[in-house]
């Protein structure tokens, strides 16, 4: 059946396949990627101790040691006040500006890695730490990954619910195209049916045309996906330089984009076996003139 | 008394009654053996289009059996009409002909149905022309084809796969006498070879110059019997 003559309809159905299906796929590699920069983050919180801006360098290493003493203490580290400055200098970009303050006004920080992980545990720990006289400030790593890993499962899950429904969406589009395609062959389909061939015979074509129309809507959603890639991979880069990080944007792998056309391509079965099911029974191959 | 191992066609009894109230065929008995040439005669709308649907279950009786080959069709599932239309062939009088294919796709098509390859299609095609005389139209699509030319073509079709039993209703319908003549003597030579044929027609007069075996309905019921 010369059923893809029709180049119109079906390139405007492969851009609406492509759209669909080309959402959840892009926002799935947005959180790809947002969990791969925050890789660079290792699953261990770190406790930042800020010390008082105006603390000595005594008492500084009083609460060093304090804090090096502590049972639950796995890993200690000071950061002086110049070490901080000269890391922010080099990091941040706001050199000439700093390089124009009188004073040094970043205060020491211990970063303590503790032992004891536990949500319950940690707490208590800060709440130790934060009844000492010498501490200005406890600032913990781990609210923020927790809130960041929280966003994540959340946008997973706007992911997968905007799967389902644009696959339903999917389901749809190729269920209508392919119920048009019927109709418009009614008497093909009835002559068929009287000169003997079976429903699988009047079926096969139906669903051959899903298939296509899937696998060109996966392609079609590959390509779009492709090109907002390409569009945003420039700032990205840049953006990442300017953190002195050198990541590049993540894409499609081949097995992803192999799952996209299978994918696509299922979606155009089943959507073409449902048209089917439910249109070709309306046919009763009768034509005859009543004589 | 008709030997039953030879007996293709047999109505039992059978009545039809559509939705609606109207009754199109009512009590009709009647058994047709292999090999007969048969013509269903009535005026327009006593039934004789009704009685061929029930043959290739179109339609199911409303009352008593219809049996084809011996297999009882009014209790045939779905799946097992398209074997048994695949060995009967039909002609009507509006063709049900592709008019986006050509000739000889349209002609093809019980052939590529059952599965044939593509060489022996080609052959049985332009054999099932060549008897209706349209060899030389095979790339030609049927728009551009007389009445009696389409008509040829749908008894092509209807031949192609050399069925057992052959069904024409009103083949002539819209032919010239010329025309008509020569339609029947094509019937005549496939009844000479062994297949059954059964025409439903109101022309009498090519009934009475072939002298075959004649049912007559009127108002759904029979009203001659053999």
């Amino acid at each position: 059946m010369a059923l893809l003559a029709n180049w119109v309809t079906s390139a405007m159905t492969w851009m609406v396949l492509g759209i669909a299906l080309a959402l959840p796929v892009f926002l799935y590699l947005v959180l790809l990627n947002i969990v791969a920069l925050s890789g660079d983050f290792d699953g261990n919180p770190r406790i930042s101790i800020y010390l008082q801006q105006d603390a000595t360098a005594s008492e500084t290493e009083q609460a060093l040691r304090l804090v090096r003493d502590h049972p639950d203490t796995q890993e200690v580290k000071l950061i002086t006040p110049d070490e901080a400055l000269a890391d922010f200098q080099a990091r941040s970009g706001f050199g000439d500006v700093l390089n124009s303050l009188e004073r040094n006004p970043l205060p020491p920080v211990i970063e303590l890695a503790p032992r004891n992980t536990e949500p319950y545990a940690l707490r208590q720990r800060i709440v130790e730490i934060e009844a000492q006289p010498f501490v200005d400030l406890v600032v913990v790593d781990l609210a923020w990954i927790e809130r960041l890993f929280a966003f994540v499962s959340f946008g997973e899950r706007v992911a997968w619910a905007l799967t389902l429904i644009l696959s339903l969406g999917v389901l749809l589009v190729v269920g209508n195209t392919i119920r048009l395609a019927i109709e418009s062959r009614r008497t093909e389909i009835e002559v068929v049916k009287l000169v003997g061939g079976t429903d699988n015979f009047v079926r096969r074509p139906f669903l051959y045309l899903g298939f296509w129309y899937g696998l060109g809507g996966a392609i079609t959603a590959w390509i779009l996906v492709q090109t907002c890639l390409q569009f945003l991979a420039g700032p990205v880069e840049l953006i990442a330089q300017s953190y002195q990080d050198d990541y590049s944007l993540q894409g499609l792998s081949v097995m992803n984009s192999i799952g996209l056309c299978l994918a696509g391509s299922a979606l155009g079965i089943l959507g073409a076996a449902f048209a089917v099911s439910k249109h070709l029974h309306t046919f009763s191959a009768a034509m005859v003139a009543e004589g | 008394m008709h030997c039953l191992a030879t007996v293709l066609i047999r109505f039992d009894n059978v009545s039809k009654r559509y939705p609606g109230g109207k009754e199109a065929l009512s009590r009709v008995s009647f058994e047709i053996d292999s090999g007969e040439m048969v013509f269903l005669t009535g005026h327009s709308g006593a039934g004789k289009s009704t009685l061929m649907k029930l043959i290739i279950v179109m339609e199911r009786a409303s009352q008593g059996q219809v049996f084809v080959h011996g297999l009882n069709v009014n209790r045939i599932a779905e799946k097992q009409i398209p074997p048994l239309r695949r060995d009967i062939g039909v002609v009507f009088q509006n063709h049900q002909l592709l008019f986006d294919r050509t000739v000889f796709d349209n002609v093809a098509l019980p052939l590529i149905i059952a599965g044939f390859q593509h060489r022996e299609v080609g052959r049985r095609v332009r054999a099932a022309l060549s008897k209706v005389g349209l060899t030389d139209k095979e790339r030609v699509l049927p728009i551009a084809l007389s009445g009696g030319e389409q008509q040829r073509v749908g008894i092509a079709r209807a031949v192609v796969n050399r069925p057992q039993l052959l069904l024409a209703d009103e083949p002539t319908g819209n032919l010239d006498p010329g025309l008509s003549a020569e339609i029947m003597k094509l019937f005549h030579q496939f009844n000479q070879v062994g297949v059954t044929v059964m025409i439903a027609t109101h022309d009498l007069e090519l009934v009475s110059r072939l002298k075959k075996r004649e049912l007559q309905l009127h108002e759904g019921r029979l009203v001659n019997h053999e």
